[in-house]
């Protein structure tokens, strides 16, 4: 039955399981097929003057990044940029606040959770187009003008709330009651033992949750198109260009985003290990 | 001072701080205080426009505009189109086939990730590169495979190179093919997520218990670890499930213009204005979808696995 494998007793000693190796080699090759396309992207996007969204490249140069910052044809990149971060921050913040706040009120059984919890579910599972749609519909009905921070954003919490909620669930779940017990025990008021020991414990996961939402929000196009009114935000600017003329400017963008990712990512992991030390140390200090 | 003493307490040393004079809430008030903003959103911005649709696929249209009535037609006509059976048809065929490659991708990366790396810090930075590509746009990641498929493209290169074949292959790009590989392109982690967090959860003592008890890898596997992660594999294969119902670009842009999706074909009603007919389409996803839910949660219980 064992094919190939070591004995049992590999699992005491350090000796790496054959599956070990077979999935390695499989997380490779996904690494591959991930990065595959997006390396031909970040290659392309440095195409020379007369080249094309294609191989074969014709020299290099950074024209298609100047021409994302270019005042003409791509200026409304810049502007929607911005306004896809505003709705992505306003998106992320209030996502924060009320799915953290739901997945504590989940931790108690209440009558009603049921519907709360399947409302939820099928506002995730909606698809994207059909979300915008109904809003759109009943803004037209009301007479109301959709816009970026009334439609748009609406669209988007029916997705990235249930999202946030379903993340917290993972989250309180890990959360030991005791800790809490033990604040009340010596002491402390319900708002204490929320800020001192409930959300400082949860820190990690609620920024979790906040770089999620914003990451939605951020890419998020079926569920706003047709509900920001006037003014696009970058996903729908980019659908609006590959549908009329394509150009090595795309790559550019999805080069720059990239980098942009890793630099967040970076600055990130660089806070929270640094708040981990701070905590480890006070830890040390108190014990 | 404190004016609220309640029977049992009468004794007791009051605290010192200044208690405030307001009641004391019982928990199920509690909940409902901090479920409500999140209740009451979704009830108005998505069960209100949801059931206004559901309203709008029975009124009648012309040229013109949309009137109030209770009539079928709408429904009649979707359903009697040969039309939209081929598209549903082809949706669930990609969906079906999407769901079962990135399951198996998803749970063995997942696995790989949370069983067979050591360093947490290792492990972080590799969820780290799954999660990168996410952030940048769908749109140009579905369209970064064009030069990566297409004729003269990096992968007919590399396989000319390697002397697999001497003329490019042509099927790669804008065919059923480039719509899988781009739908697993764009999916494939939101299986990840969901099965790396149930995995996290095993007990590793669980696994060392069935291995001393003489379980095989591949018993281990099917009697522990697959049990235990079923709540991981249900909630990916949701996400990417619906993702791939409701997708709007990647059909129209990957197949070239082989296909459509149910969402591109409702578009375009919408964008011809023809709200009731678009309504009843809308419904009709909608309730195709719901059941496919529906059955996935009846085979696993996510409420009572995710709420403790």
């Amino acid at each position: 039955m064992m094919v190939g494998g070591p004995s049992r007793a590999g699992a005491v000693s350090e000796k790496r399981p054959w599956t070990f190796y077979a999935l390695g080699a499989l997380f490779l090759a996904y690494m591959a097929f991930l990065y595959g396309p997006m390396i031909v992207i970040y290659v392309l996007s440095f195409q020379g003057e007369n080249g094309g969204v294609t191989f074969p490249m014709v020299g290099t140069s950074f024209t298609w990044f100047a021409d994302i910052v270019k005042p003409g044809q791509m200026a409304n990149i810049p502007i929607s940029f911005s306004r896809s971060v505003m709705l992505a921050t306003v998106v992320s913040l209030l996502t924060v606040i009320f799915s953290v706040a739901a997945g504590l009120g989940f931790r108690r059984r209440f009558p009603g959770s049921g519907v709360v919890f399947y409302l939820a579910v099928a506002s995730l599972v909606m698809p994207s187009l059909l979300v915008g749609f109904g809003i759109g519909l009943g803004f037209q009905f009301l007479g109301l003008q959709t816009s970026m921070f009334t439609s748009a954003l609406g669209a988007q919490l029916t997705w990235t709330l249930p999202f946030g909620m379903f993340a917290m669930f993972a989250v309180v779940n890990r959360f030991n009651r005791s800790w809490e017990e033990a604040a009340a025990d010596l002491g402390a008021s319900a708002w204490q033992r929320l800020r001192h020991v409930t959300l400082p414990i949860l820190l990690p996961g609620i920024l979790g949750v906040a770089m999620g939402a914003f990451t939605l929000s951020y890419d998020e196009y079926a569920r706003t198109t047709l509900t920001i009114g006037q003014n696009n935000t970058l996903p729908l600017e980019i659908y609006a260009l590959i549908s009329s003329a394509t150009s090595p400017t795309l790559f550019a963008i999805g080069t720059l985003t990239t980098g942009g990712s890793f630099l967040v990512i970076a600055i990130t992991l660089i806070l929270v290990m640094r708040m981990q030390r701070r905590r480890n140390a006070a830890i040390l200090k108190a014990g | 001072m404190s004016t609220t003493t309640s029977l049992g307490h009468i004794d007791m040393p009051r605290p010192r701080r200044f208690a405030l004079p307001i009641p004391r809430l019982p928990g199920w008030a509690v909940s409902w205080l901090q479920v409500g903003p999140l209740m009451l959103i979704l009830s108005v911005l998505f069960a209100l426009p949801t059931i206004l649709f559901l309203v709008v696929s029975f009124y009648d249209y012309d040229r013109i505009g949309i009137y109030p009535a209770f009539i079928l037609d709408n429904y009649r006509d979707l359903l009697t189109t040969p039309a939209t059976w081929r598209v549903y048809l082809s949706s669930l065929k990609f969906a079906v086939i999407v769901w079962g490659v990135t399951l198996f991708l998803g749970f063995s990366v997942a696995h790989f990730l949370v069983f067979h790396i050591r360093s947490s810090m290792l492990r972080t930075v590799l969820f780290l590169l799954c999660a990168i590509p996410f952030w940048t746009s769908g749109i140009i990641r579905a369209i970064a495979w064009i030069p990566f498929l297409g004729r003269n493209g990096a992968f007919n290169q590399i396989l000319m190179a390697l002397g697999a074949t001497h003329k490019p292959l042509d099927f790669l790009l804008f065919s059923d093919f480039a719509v899988i590989v781009t739908y697993v392109h764009l999916f494939t982690l939101l299986m990840i997520g969901p099965i790396a967090n149930s995995l996290a959860k095993i007990d590793p003592a669980l696994i060392e218990a069935a291995r001393d008890a003489g379980a095989s890898r591949w018993r281990t596997m099917v009697d522990v670890i697959i049990p235990l992660s079923k709540t991981g594999i249900a909630l990916g294969s949701l996400l990417v499930f619906t993702q791939v119902m409701g997708d709007y670009f990647v059909v129209k842009t990957m197949s070239g213009g082989q296909s459509a999706s149910i969402v591109s074909m409702l578009s375009t009603e919408i964008t011809a204005m023809q709200y009731p007919p678009a309504s009843a389409n809308a419904m009709v996803l909608v309730l195709f979808v719901a059941i496919m839910v529906a059955c996935m949660m009846r085979v696993v219980d996510v409420r009572k696995e995710l709420v403790k």
